[in-house]
């Protein structure tokens, strides 16, 4: 019987090209340049061309992209959040108090509050290294939760009030080109760091943690040291949007932070940091065009995570990544 | 005050355990995941309300139909996006949480909050125990909470389709090969689940408003409850629930309402980093555990 089948080839630019040697054509380097060229050039320019309201949601956009990153690079260690509202709240509120609090200028206090944040979460979440899968998840989405109830409950760090009239960064410029350079920096040294022993090391915890126990390393540091990175990522996104606002409270812990990332992030498709990064430019500026239905962006954003995770778990970066690197043709088979 | 915090702090429990009941057998003892719990027990509500005021269905009529209508959202949401990802653990995880997520922020957004949405209660009045005044509902809740209960214990080791709740979480390919149809008894659990989580929120809810913030509250508790007295173990569960419900009270009585959320979500933390597997939990400890 015939059937028919689908085959994928490589291009040829592309085999030609995977070898940097034998690139010799512009065609060719242009091939190779232009994927990570386009983030880079988008976002120059960007700042410069939007309107001061679009400015607005581009950094917001970019906030969410460092969430959905740092959310991704966990997943590559086997780590499924779902509270990354805990790494934005925490570097949220270490920056509103350390800069209101104990006045420390805005070019200190966001470093400051990136390093404690990270530090600060991978310690919360240090005695539960030792869960996998579901039950991992569940304690992360307990945390902020937690956290948001304690500080309404005890009332620490003006509580429901929350703290406001934090230092906003000197003009709209810096605050662009700050958390654009960061992102793009994130998006690249985390592409760059899981193709380094490190990384590898990382990832190999999330396919089989055993056998990385026994050629003799020890799975928690490194895990520990993977909610660093992750915490520092989403405490700068929780510091930056605080200085830009002006204010932190019980919001930052919302339940926005944790899965507007995770969506970005599936929807994008996971494993690549540029398939989150993508998603959050979906994601964000859609929710911000749909603003009219207010209310329903959570709702939004949930129908897009389960559509994608039953129909198309994948995402949309594969997806354009087979398309530009392969050609498919039907052909027939014998059966 | 000792006497109320005995009370009451009993009556929480059954609450608890009543709300922990379904997600229980569904994650618990068939190892599927159903994190719109929450979300069902407030559809269950509102499904209730709409009937009962809208349609003016009599309550006992409404109550029932409100319980028939989210087991059969579990079932759909079996069919139409569990299945496809069943297996992948955590996939199931998102998946059913954003589940949840859409039917609880669409009530949100649809405007179903105010004072309004409240359902009543089965018989009014209310009867002294000692020096304490406890409402006809109130025992109602215990009453049905200990019934349900106990034909839950019975239901998974006694019967054939309980004992196959079982089997598919202990081992599927056996399960499998023992003429059990996985994909169907998972399906049936999450609709069971969802059905039960239904009867507890008919009950339970005539306390107060419906409000859509309830339905993480009541995924929370019910997480706590399974995860702190030990998947598959069905004591642990009724252990637990006392164990948050005279906790939660007595933090209650003794620091304000604030805190009482607050407990469970500790509670869980702690359990995880102590002894993951749960007060009397013994199932897929090793291979989900480290």
């Amino acid at each position: 019987m015939k059937q028919r089948r689908k085959e994928r080839i490589d291009r040829g630019i592309k085999a030609r090209s995977d070898d940097v040697f034998s690139l010799n054509s512009y065609r060719e380097m242009l091939y190779v340049a232009l994927p990570p060229l386009t983030p880079v050039l988008l976002l120059i320019i960007l700042p410069l061309a939007l309107p001061s309201y679009w400015q607005k949601v581009l950094i917001s956009t970019c906030a969410f992209a460092l969430l959905a990153m740092s959310w991704d690079f966990l997943v590559g260690v086997g780590m499924v959040s779902l509270g990354q509202a805990l790494f934005f709240g925490v570097g949220a509120y270490i920056a509103g108090i350390s800069n209101k609090i104990l006045g420390l200028p805005i070019w200190i206090d966001i470093p400051v509050a990136t390093i404690l944040g990270g530090a600060v979460s991978a310690l919360l979440l240090a005695p539960v290294l030792r869960l996998r899968g579901v039950y991992f998840s569940m304690v992360t989405l307990v945390f902020p939760l937690m956290l948001e109830r304690i500080v309404e409950a005890s009332g620490v760090f003006g509580g429901t009030e929350g703290i406001s009239g934090i230092t906003p960064f000197p003009n709209s410029f810096i605050e662009s080109y700050v958390i654009v350079f960061v992102t793009l920096f994130a998006l690249f040294g985390f592409r760059r760091l899981v193709t380094t022993d490190y990384g590898l090391v990382l990832k190999a915890i999330k396919d089989n943690d055993m056998a990385v126990m026994g050629v003799g390393i020890n799975v928690y540091w490194m895990k520990a040291q993977a909610l660093f990175i992750s915490g520092c990522v989403g405490a700068f996104a929780g510091a930056f949007i605080t200085h830009v606002y002006g204010f932190v409270g019980m919001p930052s812990f919302a339940l926005d932070y944790s899965i507007l990332p995770l969506s970005s992030a599936v929807v994008g498709g996971m494993g690549t940091f540029a398939g989150s990064f993508l998603g959050a430019f979906i994601l964000v500026p859609l929710s911000e065009a749909l603003r009219g239905i207010g209310g329903l962006r959570i709702v939004l954003y949930s129908f897009f995570l389960v559509f994608f995770i039953v129909a198309l778990p994948e995402g949309i970066f594969h997806y354009v990544q087979r398309k530009y690197q392969q050609f498919e043709r039907w052909v027939e088979v014998d059966k | 005050m000792w006497e109320v915090a005995l009370i009451y702090g009993f009556i929480n429990s059954v609450i608890l355990a009543l709300t922990a009941l379904g997600f229980s057998l569904t994650f618990g003892i068939s190892g599927v995941s159903n994190f719109a719990y929450g979300a069902m027990y407030i559809f269950a509500g509102f499904v209730a309300w709409l009937l009962l005021n809208k349609l003016s269905l009599p309550f006992f009529v409404s109550a029932l139909v409100a319980v028939f209508l989210t087991a059969l959202l579990g079932a759909a949401m079996y069919r139409f996006v569990l299945l496809r990802v069943r297996g992948l653990v955590i996939s199931e995880v998102i998946a059913t949480f954003g589940v949840g997520l859409i039917i609880l922020e669409l009530f949100r957004y649809l405007g179903f909050t105010g004072f309004e949405y409240t359902l009543p209660v089965f018989s009014d009045g209310s009867l002294l125990i000692g020096h304490t005044y406890v409402d006809y509902q109130r025992l109602w809740i215990v009453a049905v909470g200990i019934v349900l209960a106990v034909t839950l214990y019975v239901f998974t080791h006694h019967t054939k389709l309980g004992l196959a709740f079982r089997g598919i979480a202990q081992d599927e390919h056996t399960a499998l090969s023992l003429g059990i149809n996985s994909d169907r008894v998972a399906g049936l659990s999450v609709a069971f689940g969802s059905g039960l989580v239904a009867v507890a929120a008919i009950l339970i809810l005539p306390r107060g408003t419906i409000s859509v913030n309830d339905g993480y509250d009541v995924l929370i508790n019910a997480m706590a409850v399974c995860i702190i007295g030990g998947l598959g173990s069905s004591v642990g569960v009724v252990l637990a629930s006392f164990l948050i419900g005279y906790a939660q009270i007595m933090t209650e009585i003794l620091s304000g309402p604030h805190w009482k959320m607050i407990i469970s979500l500790i509670a869980i933390l702690i359990i995880l980093m102590v002894k993951p597997s749960g007060l009397l939990g013994k199932q897929k400890e090793l291979e989900e555990r480290m």
